[in-house]
């Protein structure tokens, strides 16, 4: 079980007159996690706040806040309680990916179509011929598809630079493969893209890590605020995450909130404000797991 | 009665060879082209007799010269289609008076199968926004539809209160070589062109009266009135509590929902059409700026507040409809539309989404569709199309590239389908490579050789390829389809594309009628409807900002013309000897003259000239002055405060900027003053083409030419239309807000020309003949020579031209008069009631009245002691142009600016 205390605080050298915003930082419950409680304070009071389930079952809240403001803090506390995925693997431990991705393009199971957008190109993931070219390496004749995707990730691991200060969300996807450095996010997309350049299915999963790791662990990338890594289909057996900042299989230290084609669809708090100045952010997250 | 006499054997007999010729036939017989107008064994079809006879009788000379007069009108009327890339700019709206005439049987089948096509449509819309069946059970490749940019995520589970999801449809028809309609492609977002169709008709109506009468034709208002019906019935039904802060605000009932009409702006291509539906329903014109969502609900930010909206008739492309969830760079959408739509605060038509049926990657499955949701065959066929997201389809689409015509499935704005015969071989092979990179976002589709239809080019009829778009809007029992539709035609012949931005040309569609229709009037709306819009009349913020700009440019563009045209005829005069002011006592000109000698009179000549210079300079705000420039100069440089479009206070310029405030609210003129409007930018690109480019050379020769002959011309024509569309905004419009908003700019405007003119000639203390000279000058440029005349039949006496130009309450032209205007307005505007204290507005108006009233004409007459300045008097003027300033920039900020840009929070939080 872990307790999670994520905060957004942003504050305005002018005042905001109104926004409107959309926050999808409410875990999801699925098959390997429970969220059991959910609380979102938002600062100062929103005038309409709103939940519902987006396109692909995440939790949207919406609030507008329609008087001046200087400061606008959204603090959420969550519990979530996380079931390890060891066994996962065994299953599907042999499907070859040249099998996988026959099944995928021709096999017309209703759960299979839908999966099929996946494997297409997403605001934030263009078709790139690099892409294709890098993960070919890793797809040699008959290997099962979760291990061709696990060294995928893992070569993403070692060939690109865990760099804080390198990207924002707003750079393009070739200048993280031109400069091979980047953060949880781009390390996320570029697994995508190369599933997709292969024509595999392939999604982005935003969340939390374990911020305090127990006494035997190392502490991991990317903990002290949401993180994100990326999920491959395989038919038969479903979703299968990898988290190539870490080089890991997530188990039970990764907390799943939200997943999408590509991070614009999971933004974690976006907004629309209206009013003259700029704006300072800043982000806490606290993930620590709760003894009973 | 009209004879219906299509069997009668003399009319099957003739082949009105006048009128054809035999080129006609001739042209196409080879290829065994279709034509609209013959028959296979090429004789005229029984429906086009009539409308031949007509024309026979008419004769072809006849009708180029009604053509011109079509032309004539729409140009009047002001119907522009806005022009993007090389020649940009507002092009006149091309109309061949030759309809294409369709016959009542093929029509049936026309509008059956289009009826058809719209549900099936509507049917897989819903479908695509509720469980998406259709791909699940394998009925729709699903990269037809996830490729497709058009269908948004974020719309999925939003389920219209309306029966029907697609409410406004259209569709390309062309015929086929088989004789029969084909769908070329459906619009599904916010199809533009029926505002167009019925401009044509009103056009052609009018050119052609007679012909209407031979020929029974099909009338199009029945449509626009069952589609304000089909609006009214929308309405949203709000449950109870939901209105709660609505009625806090403003009354409002849903019974009679305000309808407004969202355009992405004056640069939008076809913004003519959306000002012009809007005006003809009787909709409000709004930009996405004009709306706010407040307690999740869609308002109107209108000059007495917020006022409800209902429905969302919108032109606007739907990913541009919402910042916050559809495209965030957006500047044309309503940050928290998607949410209001969801709580079913407002209808939003066509729903956002339905662009994703704007694809002709669907054409191939719509038969399978069609026979699993509706058990029926299609009945109007599309025009053959291969996806290339199938391998075998593809392999066809990529081994026959040449005859085909590709397009993507999602158009991308200003997109157009490639014609393989038009691609060079590289161009293939680019094609080629960019299909096998992403073959699921392309289709290739026949490319048919579709029918030809007679149009008039250069005073013969001539054999061009058509297009027709149909227009349909759901009713509560179906579809209802405008019995006519925009046909376009090729400009010349064998042009592949068939399209108005390419340079093609649009006609009349006539669908025969067996009775003559009665006409029916849009203002017969249903018992117990009645539209009442209050005191604001749904105007927005911004169309008054701008209503009252275009009273501040008309009135400053009318001052400065006033004023320049005197200043051409003192000039002019001056070559020949300075005229002698005629109301003047004596001539004091020759007595100066005699008593001073020819160079004193030259030096006072120049300080007369000063004088007014320094007028029109101030008012012009075009520095630096004329002050130490020679004579020479001064010709030229009148003449780039007239006519260049670089100084920004040309006359030019104010004309321009007239315009595009007059643009921007294009929805509230009447066609007459759309006229004068029209007339008014014509001259004004005239007079643009008409300033010498080379200014160093040749100058002076040119400027004598222009100065003498077009200017003053111009000039005089300029003041008619100014002074038409004066009259016209004050005896034409309903004296409401949007009126008192363009009154207020004009009287703000007009008082500051007076301030201005009589701070820079009547202040400074001059020769006596020379101040004649001036007041009679600064008289005529305020437009109150005449009044002073008839008023006072005397010399020109300095404090009593200062009392009619300034405190003469009953002179239009007084500053006192504009003030209590000004005053009145103000007292009357919206505003929430502060106690015993007055708005800002109202204590400047206020101080502004009190000063003038307690100043007195002898004491501002009086030359101060010690100077050779009135004192008194400029300081009283400075302060009173002072207070209009700051009056302008009050009401600015009170009522007009209550847009706010938005902009997006940027989220770095992710590691």
């Amino acid at each position: 079980m872990y307790k999670i205390i994520h905060k957004t605080e942003y504050s305005y050298n002018h005042p905001v007159n109104l926004c409107y915003n959309e926050a999808r930082l409410t875990p999801r419950s699925f098959v390997y996690q429970d969220c059991t409680d959910s609380q979102f304070v938002v600062e100062p009071k929103p005038k309409e706040c709103r939940e519902r389930q987006d396109f692909f079952g995440n939790t949207v809240y919406y609030f507008t806040i329609q008087r001046p403001h200087n400061q606008l803090t959204v603090t959420v506390t969550s519990h979530v309680d996380v079931r390890g995925r060891e066994q996962q693997r065994d299953f599907a431990e042999h499907l070859s990916w040249e099998a996988a991705h026959q099944q995928l393009h021709t096999d017309l199971n209703p759960e299979i179509l839908e999966i099929r957008q996946y494997i297409l190109n997403s605001p934030m993931i263009p078709m790139m011929p690099e892409l294709h070219a890098y993960a070919e390496k890793s797809f040699i004749k008959d290997r099962p598809l979760l291990d061709a995707v696990e060294d995928l990730s893992t070569r993403l691991y070692t060939d690109f630079t865990y760099d804080l200060d390198f990207t924002t969300i707003a750079t393009p996807l070739d200048d993280v493969i031109k400069h091979r450095r980047g953060v949880c996010q781009d390390f996320a997309h570029l697994g995508i893209g190369c599933l997709r350049a292969l024509g595999f299915a392939a999604r982005y999963v935003s969340g939390y890590i374990e911020t305090e790791p127990p006494p035997d662990k190392a502490p991991l990338s990317g903990a002290d605020a949401s993180h994100a890594w990326f999920s491959v289909y395989l038919p038969q057996l479903g979703w299968v995450d990898f988290d190539p900042t870490n080089n890991q299989i997530p188990a039970d230290r990764h907390i799943t909130i939200a997943w999408g084609r590509d991070y614009a669809d999971v933004t974690p708090l976006k907004g629309v404000v209206f009013g003259s100045g700029t704006h300072k952010l800043s982000v806490s997250v606290d993930c620590k797991r709760e003894n009973f | 009665m009209r004879l219906q006499s299509i069997n009668s054997p003399d009319r099957t007999a003739r082949n009105f060879k006048k009128v054809i010729g035999d080129s006609y036939h001739n042209t196409k017989s080879a290829d065994q082209q279709i034509d609209e107008m013959l028959s296979p064994d090429r004789q005229i079809n029984p429906h086009w007799h009539d409308f031949m006879k007509a024309l026979d009788t008419l004769g072809l000379a006849e009708m180029e010269s009604r053509h011109k007069e079509v032309q004539r009108l729409l140009r009047e009327n002001g119907v522009t289609y806005v022009v993007h890339g090389e020649q940009q700019g507002h092009r006149p709206w091309e109309l061949d008076p030759i309809p294409l005439i369709i016959s009542k049987t093929d029509w049936e089948t026309i509008s059956d199968g289009l009826t058809q096509r719209a549900e099936l449509l509507n049917l897989i819309l819903m479908d695509l926004y509720g469980e998406r069946r259709l791909i699940k059970d394998g009925l729709i490749p699903p990269e037809v539809i996830y490729a497709h940019a058009g269908f948004l995520r974020t719309c999925v589970g939003i389920t219209p209160t309306e029966s029907r999801f697609l409410v406004n449809y259209a569709a390309d028809l062309a015929r086929g070589p088989d004789g029969r309609m084909w769908v070329l492609g459906d619009r599904t977002q916010a199809p533009s062109g029926a505002g167009y169709a019925l401009e044509n008709r009103t056009a052609l109506a009018r050119a052609l009266p007679n012909f209407f009468g031979e020929v029974g034709v099909h009338r199009l208002s029945f449509f626009f009135r069952s589609l304000q019906n089909s609006v009214l019935d929308l309405s949203p039904q709000y449950e109870f509590g939901q209105l709660e802060s609505a009625t806090r605000i403003a009354q409002h009932r849903t019974d009679n929902p305000h309808v407004v009409v969202l355009t992405p702006g004056p640069l939008n291509e076809t913004y003519f059409e959306h000002a012009y539906i809007a005006n003809y329903l009787g909709y409000t014109l709004v930009q996405g700026d004009d709306l706010t969502v407040w307690d999740g609900r869609v308002w109107l930010k209108s000059l007495d507040g917020l006022r409800p909206v209902d429905i969302i008739l919108r032109r606007v492309d739907d990913v541009f409809c919402d910042p916050l969830e559809l495209r965030q760079d957006s500047r044309l959408g309503v940050a928290g539309l998607l949410e209001a739509i969801r709580q079913k605060n407002v209808i939003v038509i066509n729903p956002l989404g339905s662009g994703v049926l704007d694809n002709p990657g669907l054409m191939p499955f719509l038969p399978n569709i069609a026979k699993h949701l509706m058990g029926e065959d299609l009945r109007l066929p599309s025009v053959a199309t291969w996806w290339c997201g199938q391998p075998k389809q593809r392999d066809y689409v990529l081994a026959n590239l040449k005859q085909l015509v590709i397009k993507p499935i999602y158009r991308q704005p200003g997109g157009r389908p490639l014609f393989g015969t038009e691609l060079s071989d590289a161009e293939l092979d680019t094609l080629r490579s960019q299909i096998n990179a992403e073959p699921h976002r392309y289709v290739g589709q026949e490319h048919i050789r579709f029918s030809t239809t007679p149009s008039l080019i250069a005073g013969k009829l001539e054999p061009r390829r058509a297009i027709l778009r149909s227009f349909l809007f759901a009713e509560k029992d179906g579809y209802a389809v405008m019995p006519g539709g925009l046909t376009r035609c090729e400009g010349e012949t064998e042009k592949l594309t068939v399209s108005i931005q390419g340079g093609g040309v649009s006609k009349d569609t006539w669908i025969l009628a067996p009775e003559p229709e009665p006409h029916i009037s849009l203002w017969q709306q249903r018992t117990g409807r009645v539209q009442t819009a209050g005191a604001s009349e749904g105007l927005s913020s911004r169309a008054a900002e701008n209503l009252f700009w275009v009273g501040r440019y008309a009135e400053r563009a009318e001052g400065h013309a006033r004023l320049l045209r005197i200043m051409l005829d003192k000039a002019k005069m001056g070559k020949m000897g300075l005229e002698t002011s005629r109301l003047g006592q004596g001539s004091p000109s020759t007595l100066f003259t005699e008593t001073f000698g020819d160079d004193a009179r030259e030096v006072s000549e120049l300080t007369y000239l000063r004088s007014m210079l320094r007028a029109l300079t101030g008012l012009t705000s075009s520095h630096p002055s004329f002050a130490n420039k020679s004579e020479q100069l001064l010709e030229s440089e009148l003449l780039s405060i007239m006519l260049d479009t670089e100084n920004s206070g040309s006359l030019v310029s104010t004309l321009q900027a007239l315009v595009s405030a007059a643009y921007a609210v294009r929805d509230r003129w009447s066609t007459d003053t759309w006229r004068v409007m029209n007339n008014i930018e014509n001259l004004c690109s005239t007079l643009e083409k008409s300033i010498p480019k080379d200014r160093d050379a040749g100058t002076q020769i040119l400027t004598d030419l222009v100065l003498q002959e077009v200017e003053l011309a111009s000039l005089d024509q300029l003041m008619i239309f100014l002074s038409a569309l004066s009259g016209l905004n004050a005896e034409s419009m309903t004296q409401t807000i949007g009126w008192m908003s363009l009154d207020m700019g004009r009287r703000i405007e007009r008082a500051l020309l007076l301030i201005v003119l009589c701070r820079s000639s009547l202040v400074a203390v001059q020769d006596e003949w020379i101040e004649d000279l001036l007041l009679e000058s600064v008289l005529a440029a305020a437009e109150c020579l005449i009044t002073y005349r008839s008023r006072y039949r005397s010399a020109l006496h300095f404090p009593t031209v200062l009392e009619l130009l300034l405190l003469d309450e009953d002179n239009p032209r007084s500053l006192r008069y504009q003030l209590k205007r000004l005053e009145e307005q103000i007292r009357v505007l919206p505003r929430e009631k502060l106690g015993y204290r007055l708005s800002d507005e109202e204590q400047l108006i206020l101080e502004a009245l009190t000063q003038l009233q307690l100043s007195n004409t002898i004491d501002l007459a009086e030359r101060s002691e010690h100077t050779t300045q009135r004192t008194g008097l400029e300081k009283l003027l400075v302060r009173l142009a002072q207070i209009l300033i700051d009056l302008s920039d009050v009401l600015t900020h009170t009522y007009f600016s209550h847009i706010q840009r938005p902009q997006q929070l940027i989220t770095t939080d992710n590691l």
